[in-house]
């Protein structure tokens, strides 16, 4: 019985994710008294078992198959040393990648699945707490199960560090070429273009709360007025109402400016993702219970048509 | 060629809600029920897939697990371009505290199992409960090959390759050939979701949401028996020290406009 963790890495580096899951996995092992292996699959993997060997890790299993994530490959892989190692907890990161391939691997196994868990709590079993209702409410889920699946969300537990003394263990397998039937032909980076909002210094950021394209105006007119830099939330750029590179989140830019003024922004993770290393950030948003108010440095609670044009004329 | 799109109607929290009695879910009160925003999108990928497809015979088809309250949703689909509909319910589904990510799977297996779609389109996850599974879990149930987090879509039935571009983190975006057939889990922005016209909504109004439960789908009531329960619900405390500007919309403009001045940001 132990708790056996996927690392995952992109185009020749681990992601943050991985020392994460380090942190999660420890901890639950932990919890129930058991070992914590950490699994790592394709790439380089004797060079990403090196940086894996942190503290808490027991054993780190490397599975040299491909380069980059497959997940014909992964839920091959994590089935097989599933089948060897009978572990209790299989945990995965909730990553754009876990998604692809944590779903099949439980299906696989024939094991419960909770994804995107925050925390755990454990007494007699496994207790998981999520998020529901775009992050209004959390919620604990027991999971009566001796075996079980979870993915982890991104940024919630610290990365692991320190030096850990695992030891290494090869793992091969023979891949069935026959049920791997996707193939990454590349990459692409989108999101380019005129301008870099993280460069910005003061970013004006807008949200689905703006409700009309023709709306942005307003918020543009602030941007001008302070002399700061135009981002937003996705559904903004989803809806072509501004160019995908103004996106602030998971799957836009990391921004790290001084001030983060954020208006009709609900604060999902995805987007918190993206901005939660702003050194201050201000708030506007008529519910008071948007989870961006838990991040914010100053909030106004109150409707964006009304704040804006005035904070606009403040400056005029 | 058929498409089968999983749809589901979502319900969406008030700015000021209240939990129900047993305090296993938010008050019925409180909650406004839409169709999820990420099968939106799949849907239209769906019914511009029929749209844009030489073969006159696309067939587009959508699946809801949901009470006869969706059928509003679901005729909202229909109005867009869904041909037909099904809708899957009953009295053991009713009674499910939580219908898991196995369980849907499932049922939806034995859908695809009647319909043998080529395609599966299904939204990246719902915004209710976010599990972000139901796709891929169904893909390995029923043997197809899949992709999650698609934002864009090139479909080549000749080839039975779909060209798909998977939405990585950090602007990136992965290029990935998948062998047909295929469940993809669709991303918002791949497309522009239309408006229903008028002409669609009456013509939904004839087309068939076919309603099944477990047994007519031959899956055994035991298949929603879960090994997860939902055991509390609660606001998060929050964890908020931020400092509230009050007053009306000039005084907390104001006394913005004075923490941006003090913190260097003059007018342009
Ligand atoms: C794989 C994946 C990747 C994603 N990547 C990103 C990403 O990179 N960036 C990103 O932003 N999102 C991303 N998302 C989407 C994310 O989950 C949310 O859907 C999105 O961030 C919501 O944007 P929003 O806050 O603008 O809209 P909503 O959540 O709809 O919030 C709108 C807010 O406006 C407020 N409001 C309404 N009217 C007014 C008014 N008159 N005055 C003041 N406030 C008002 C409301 O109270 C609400 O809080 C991703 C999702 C997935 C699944």
């Amino acid at each position: 019985m132990t708790v056996l963790a996927a690392a995952e890495h992109r185009r020749g580096g681990l992601r943050d994710v991985s020392y994460e899951l380090i942190s999660a996995g420890r901890e639950l092992a932990d919890a129930l008294g058991t070992e914590f292996y950490v699994a790592v699959i394709g790439g380089t993997v004797a060079e990403f078992a090196e940086q894996l060997n942190r503290e808490g890790v027991d054993v780190i299993y490397t599975v040299a198959e491909g380069e980059e994530f497959n997940h014909g490959v992964y839920t091959q892989a994590i089935a097989s040393l599933a089948a060897d190692l009978d572990p209790a907890v299989v945990m995965m990161p909730n990553s754009v990648n876990g998604l692809d391939y944590a779903p099949a691997v439980a299906s696989g196994l024939e094991r419960p699945l909770v994804t995107d868990v925050v925390g755990f709590e454990v007494t007699d079993g496994v207790t998981a707490v999520r998020e529901m209702y775009a992050s209004k409410v959390e919620t604990t889920l027991s999971i009566d199960a001796d075996r079980f699946c979870v993915t982890i969300r991104p940024n919630e537990w610290p990365g692991a560090e320190g030096t850990g003394d695992a030891e290494v263990r090869e793992h091969d397998i023979e891949i069935d070429d026959s049920r791997v039937r996707s193939t990454v032909t590349g990459f692409q980076e989108v999101g380019g273009g005129d301008i870099d909002i993280s460069d910005a210094d003061v970013l004006v950021s807008v949200g689905r709360g703006i409700e009309e394209e023709e709306n942005i105006e307003l918020i543009e007119e602030l941007a001008d007025t302070l002399g700061a830099t135009l981002s937003s939330s996705r559904p903004i750029v989803d809806a072509g109402w501004l160019p995908k590179n103004r996106q602030v989140g998971q799957s836009g830019k990391v921004v790290t400016p001084d001030i983060y003024i954020a208006i009709g922004i609900s604060g999902a993770v995805q987007h918190v993702a993206g901005m939660k290393g702003a050194e201050t950030i201000v708030a506007i948003n008529t519910d008071p219970n948007a989870p961006i108010f838990d991040l914010a440095d100053y909030a106004i609670v109150d409707d964006l048509f009304e704040v804006v044009p005035e904070l606009t004329a403040q400056f005029g | 060629m058929k498409i089968l799109v999983t749809v589901k109607e979502v319900a969406e929290a008030a700015d000021d809600f209240e939990l129900s009695e047993n305090g296993l879910d938010i008050d019925e009160r409180y909650l406004e029920y839409d169709l999820n925003e990420w099968d939106e999108y799949a849907v239209e990928e769906a019914v511009s897939i029929a749209e844009e497809t030489d073969d006159a015979d696309v067939e587009v088809v959508s699946v809801t697990i949901g009470p006869e309250r969706s059928e509003e949703t679901i005729r909202m689909a229909l109005a867009k371009g869904v041909d037909r509909a099904i809708r899957i319910w009953d009295g053991t589904i009713e009674e499910t505290d939580l219908l898991d990510v196995e369980a849907r799977a499932e049922i939806l297996a034995a859908v695809v199992a009647d319909e043998e779609p080529d395609l599966v389109l299904t939204g990246v996850q719902a915004n209710d409960d976010g599990f972000g599974a139901t796709g891929v879990a169904l893909a390995d149930t029923i043997g197809f090959e899949w992709a999650a987090v698609v934002n864009h879509l090139d479909l080549d039935v000749a080839e039975g390759i779909a060209h798909v571009h998977r939405e990585l983190e950090g602007g990136v975006e992965e290029l990935t050939d998948v062998e047909l057939p295929a469940v993809l889990s669709i991303q918002t922005g791949i497309n522009e979701p239309r408006y229903a016209s008028l002409r669609g909504i009456r013509q939904a109004q004839s087309k068939e949401i076919a309603p099944y439960g477990l047994s007519d789908l031959g899956l055994d009531a035991a298949i929603v028996d879960s090994p997860l329960s939902l055991t509390s619900m609660y606001e998060p405390e929050t964890e908020s020290s931020a400092t509230v500007f009050e007053g009306d919309p000039s005084e907390e403009a104001g006394q913005l406009a004075e923490l941006l001045r003090d913190r260097g940001v003059v007018e342009a």
